[in-house]
Parts: C-alpha cells; structure tokens; sequence
C-alpha cells in the first residue's frame, strides 16, 4: 500500500512537470507575446515597449524564463498579473469559490438524477424508458454546453422570466443565500445537464453487469424482494466502478465550467481564463492551467485510492 | 454498449457469408445508428451544395432584410443582424464545421494509432514515456488547453484542425496501445518472428490492421469532438473568424438578438447538435457491429 502509494504519487509529480513544460512551452513559443498586446496602445513608443519586454523578462531565453518561473512556483511565488500587477494565487483564489459552487452543484445533479435514471433503465432493460433514456443522453451529450446556456436564458429569462440572465447575484445589492441559488440554477443546470447523461449511461452499464452476479441470483432464490435485491446488493457494488468516474470526469468538467462561466457571467476560474486570454496575461494563465492540471491529477489519484479502499478485491501493488 | 448485449442475444447468422455482411446485418439493427448515416448524409450534401441551391451569397449584406423572420422576404430561416440568409450561412458554415471535423480526425487518428502502436509494441522505456505524456496531455481541461493555442495562432481552418487535432490524440492512443499489447502475445506474432519479419514489418503488416475496427470507431467519435471544440473556440471568438461563418461562430453575438430575433441563435445551434449526435450515434452502431470491443 505504502509502496503504491509513493510511486502513484511519483507518477503524479511527473506528470504535473510535464504539464507545467507544455503549458509553458505553448504560452511563450507562440508568437505574439503580451508585447504584441501592448504594441496596440498608442501611446506606446518602440523604446517604452522594449523596456517592458525586458523588465517582463520577455527578452530572455524561454528555458531560462521557465526555470524562473517554476523555482517561483515551488516557493509560492506564481508571479504577477501583467494586466494588473496584482498576485496570481491572490487573484485566482478569489474565483476559486464562485467555480467549486458550480461545479460542485452540478456534480450533485449529475449524481443523483443520473443514478436513478440508470438504475430504472437496467432493472427495466428494453423498456421505453431504457430506449428513450439512452436516445436522450446521447443527444444531451452532444448539445455544445454554450448553446444550451443561450437557450436556458432565451426561455427562462427572457421568455418565462423566472430566472436571472447572469451573474452571481442581483448588481448593487448585497449577497443574499437566496438571491444567490436563484443565480446558480441556470448555470449549474446548464453545466449539470451533460453530466447527468454521462453518470445514467455509466450507471446503467454497471448495474446491468453486477445483475448478472452469481450473488444477485443466489439474493433473488433465497426469497429477496426485487427492491431489495437491486438497492441491497446490486447497487452498492454497481457504484464502485463509478468512483473512478468522478475522477475521469473532472477535466470535461471544468470545460463545461469555463463555457458556463463565459455564458452566464459567472465570476469563477473559467472566465478568469477567458478574460486573460485577451489580455494574453501570461502569469495568470500558466497559474490557471497548472491549478486545474493540479486539481485534476489529484482528483484521480484519489478517485483510485477511494476506489482501493471500498473495493477489498483491489490489491494496491 | 447498450445495443451490444442486443446484438450478442440475438441468433447468430447461419450463413457465414463473410464479416462484412454479418457486420452490416449488426449495424443495420441499431437503428439511430442508421437515422445518423442519412442525417449525415443530408448535412454533407447540403455542405457541398451550399453554392448551388439557388440560396443567397452567405456574406452578402442586405441592411433591408435586416432580422427577417423565417419564411419571409424569400429567407427560409430567417436573416442575421446584417441581411444575412441564415440558410445560405448555416450550409456554408456546414462545409466549415464539417471539414475541420473530419480532417481533425485524421490528424487525431494518425498521431493517436501511431503513438499507441509505438508505446505497445516496444513497451519498456518507450511505452512509460508515453503513458505519462499521455497522462499529462489528458490532465488539461480540453478547452483551456485548446484556447491558450487558439489565441497564439493565426486562425484558420487549418490551424484549428491542427490544434484540435493535437490535443484529441490521446483516447486513439490508449485504445490502441492496449489492442497491441494484447495482439503481440498471440501466436500469429511469434510466428512472423520466428519467420524472421523485423518490427516495422510485424507492426505495419500483422499488427495494426487488427487495430481497423476499434480505431473505425474511434475515429467516428473523434469526428463529433472536433465539430463541437470547433464551435466552442469560434463562439468564444478564437477559432474561425468572420465574414467566414461556423456553425459557432454564428452564435458569437447571438445573445443580443434574443428579443428581436431568436431564429440567429437556435438555428446554428441545432445544426451542431444534430452533426454530432449522428457521428456519435455512429460510432455506437459500429461499436456495436464490430463487436463490442473496447
């Protein structure tokens, strides 16, 4: 346990330096640098933009500005915001609550409609329900999440008007716990949408391999109700392999977010990468992507280990 | 996977006439599948004929026609903000979207078969290399990674397959890499060996034609990804840029015209659901026909 433990995590540090190069590598050997951006500004003469290349260490070798950095970031010093010299860690905490609220909401969503929708779709393989649930998580996995936002806010808000268009809460008044979940519905349902359609899909496939179990027919001959059999004892073994998806799940997850975001002028991690990118803020981006490539890795380090630990027929060698 | 357990309990063919048609008998079975080879077909006609159906010139302003509603002013589905035939836009913006979705594919194949067949075959050193190059690729969020490379090249239809392609290559590879692992242990390779057949040989010639089917499937899938990471970098305005329509692009401004004119923002949006629904679908019936496998 131990050992599988030190070289999973070995694993996941490389992985993590790999990430961090090829992030890196993208962002500064693409042409047209944050100079580029600041080379619009008419008041920027060559001689002033020259300086800032070089007080931006931008005039440097890449290899070397990427030692800099990441010697910054293993001490806690991920730079500056060059849009608003402010602390990257300072700037993307502040968004880190708005997209784990998200996120988090419509995790639940997914989890809970997407067990019961595949539960009822296996004990009722072939059933209307089973054909029509799988013809409607296909297509719910094919619906670009933005698109679906435009119509949620076309109907909800601007047809129905029920719902706020945006936002995480109504300008100009202070935040309200109730103000506030009217905000989240939209965008989590929105983002939740897909997610449920993946975990039914999953769900169903897993429970319709443990009913064929020896165990569940040993359950079903000595007298057990079909309830019983199916929550008792198919259930609790069927969700077992669906805790590595919820790991897997993570980086279409915080996609989803970062078009949710964009659509419903969410104030979370997504938009903040969104926003930076025009003002091709190089130390908030590498900041982003290693935060979410962080996030991810852990996830699925821990989707594993849970997994391990529920499982006693997983031996961790 | 569904459909597969359908397909497993229904009787075997008795005329063992070969394994294409006992394939296409499969596929014909799993019936969305077969709905999404028409659609599919429709969508591609459409594309290639965009020019010919008579339908106005897709970038040609008409401020008169401004938000015409759908069947007037001789707009089927409506005009845009500019005059514009939503129509005429939306099969233009067909050949775009489904261009970039099938030459992403290849890119996405090559670079995914050749990687995994790599890492498979020669295992060892190679293949940890690759695994964590792998990992570390499949650690991004699809479209952050996506997006940081879109806003540092110039866009085009050929830069957004390539960089679509480049970060899609690693579900190809895993899949593939496992069917190698699995294939080089059987006797058939030990039999090459022995007959003294080099490794590019066994690879090119006994190993990845076995790949044909899980890649076939694959690939189908990576047809309907790339059409939907392609509408969301042109809607986020980083992908393929105006007066060239996508069928994301011609959301960009969409939800200002919500009160005035809806048809703008559903009609792209439809065209993108139904695109990859069919090539999903598709690739569910060919799964399905070719077995089951992976």
């Amino acid at each position: 346990m131990h050992r599988y433990l030190l070289r999973r995590l070995l694993q996941a540090v490389a992985v993590l330096g790999l990430v961090s190069g090829i992030g890196f590598a993208v962002l500064h050997l693409a042409p047209g640098g944050p100079a580029a951006i600041y080379a619009l500004t008419p008041s920027m003469s060559a001689e002033d933009l020259a300086r800032l290349t070089r007080e931006l260490g931008l005039d440097r070798p890449v290899p070397e500005q990427y030692l800099k950095w990441i010697r910054g970031v293993l001490t806690g010093n991920w730079g500056r915001s060059y849009r608003d010299g402010r602390l990257v860690l300072e700037i993307i905490g502040e968004r880190i609550p708005a997209t784990l609220l998200l996120m988090g909401s419509a995790f639940a969503l997914a989890v809970s409609l997407g067990l019961a929708a595949g539960i009822v779709s296996a004990v009722r393989q072939y059933s209307l329900f089973d054909h029509l649930l799988t013809f409607v998580s296909m297509v719910a996995l094919s619906i670009p999440t933005f698109w679906l936002g435009l119509m949620a806010i076309y109907v909800f808000a601007v047809l129905l008007r029920v719902l706020p268009p945006g936002n995480m809460g109504t300008i100009g008044e202070a935040v309200a716990t109730l103000d506030l979940l009217r905000h989240l519905v939209l965008p989590a349902a929105t983002l939740g949408l897909v997610m449920v359609a993946t975990w039914s899909r999953y769900t169903r496939a897993s429970m319709l391999d443990v009913i064929r179990e020896d165990y569940v027919r040993t359950a079903r001959a000595k007298g057990m109700s079909g309830r019983a059999v199916v929550l008792k004892h198919a259930l609790r073994n069927a969700l077992i392999p669906l805790i590595t998806l919820a790991g897997l799940q993570l980086p279409t997850m915080l996609s989803g977010a970062l078009v949710a975001e964009t659509v419903f002028t969410w104030p979370g991690m997504g938009r903040l990468f969104v926003d930076s990118i025009g003002y091709r803020d190089y130390p908030v981006l590498m900041g982003l992507l290693m935060l979410t490539a962080l996030l991810v890795v852990a996830g699925n380090l821990l989707a594993d280990l849970v997994y391990a630990l529920v499982d006693p027929r997983v031996r961790l060698s | 996977m569904s459909e597969g357990a359908a397909a497993a309990l229904a009787p075997a063919t008795p005329r063992p006439e070969g394994l294409a048609r006992l394939v296409l008998a499969r596929f014909l079975r799993h019936r969305p599948a077969v709905g999404s080879v028409a659609v599919i077909v429709l969508l591609v006609l459409g594309a290639a004929l965009a020019g010919d159906l008579g339908l106005p010139d897709p970038i040609r302003i008409e401020l008169r026609h401004k938000f015409a509603p759908p069947l007037t002013a001789g707009h089927l589905l409506g005009a845009d903000e500019l005059g514009r035939d939503v129509l005429s836009r939306l099969l233009h913006a067909g050949r775009v979207s489904l261009t970039v979705g099938l030459a992403a594919m290849a890119v996405t194949v090559a670079f995914g078969a050749l990687l995994g067949t790599l890492a498979g075959y020669y295992r060892g050193l190679v293949d940890t290399a690759l695994l964590r190059l792998t990992d570390a690729m499949l650690s991004f969020p699809p479209i952050f990674l996506l997006l940081a490379l879109a806003a540092f090249v110039r866009p085009s239809l050929w830069t957004m397959t390539l960089i679509i392609g480049v970060t899609s290559w690693m579900d190809v590879t895993r899949m593939v890499r496992g069917q190698i692992l699995a294939l080089r242990e059987q006797e058939f390779v030990l039999g090459a060996l022995g007959l003294g057949a080099s490794g590019g040989r066994i690879m090119l010639r006994h190993l990845v034609p076995n790949t044909v089917g899980i890649v076939a499937v694959a690939a189908t899938l990576a047809v309907a990804r790339a059409i939907l990471l392609e509408s969301y970098i042109s809607f986020l305005g980083y992908g393929i840029q105006p007066p060239l329509a996508s069928w994301g692009n011609m959301l960009n401004n969409a939800q200002s015209y919500f009160t005035t004119a809806p048809w703008v923002a559903i009609f792209p949006g439809v065209a993108i659901t139904l695109a990859v629904t069919s090539f999903n679908f598709l690739g569910d019936g060919l799964r399905d026909a070719l077995g089951g496998q992976s």
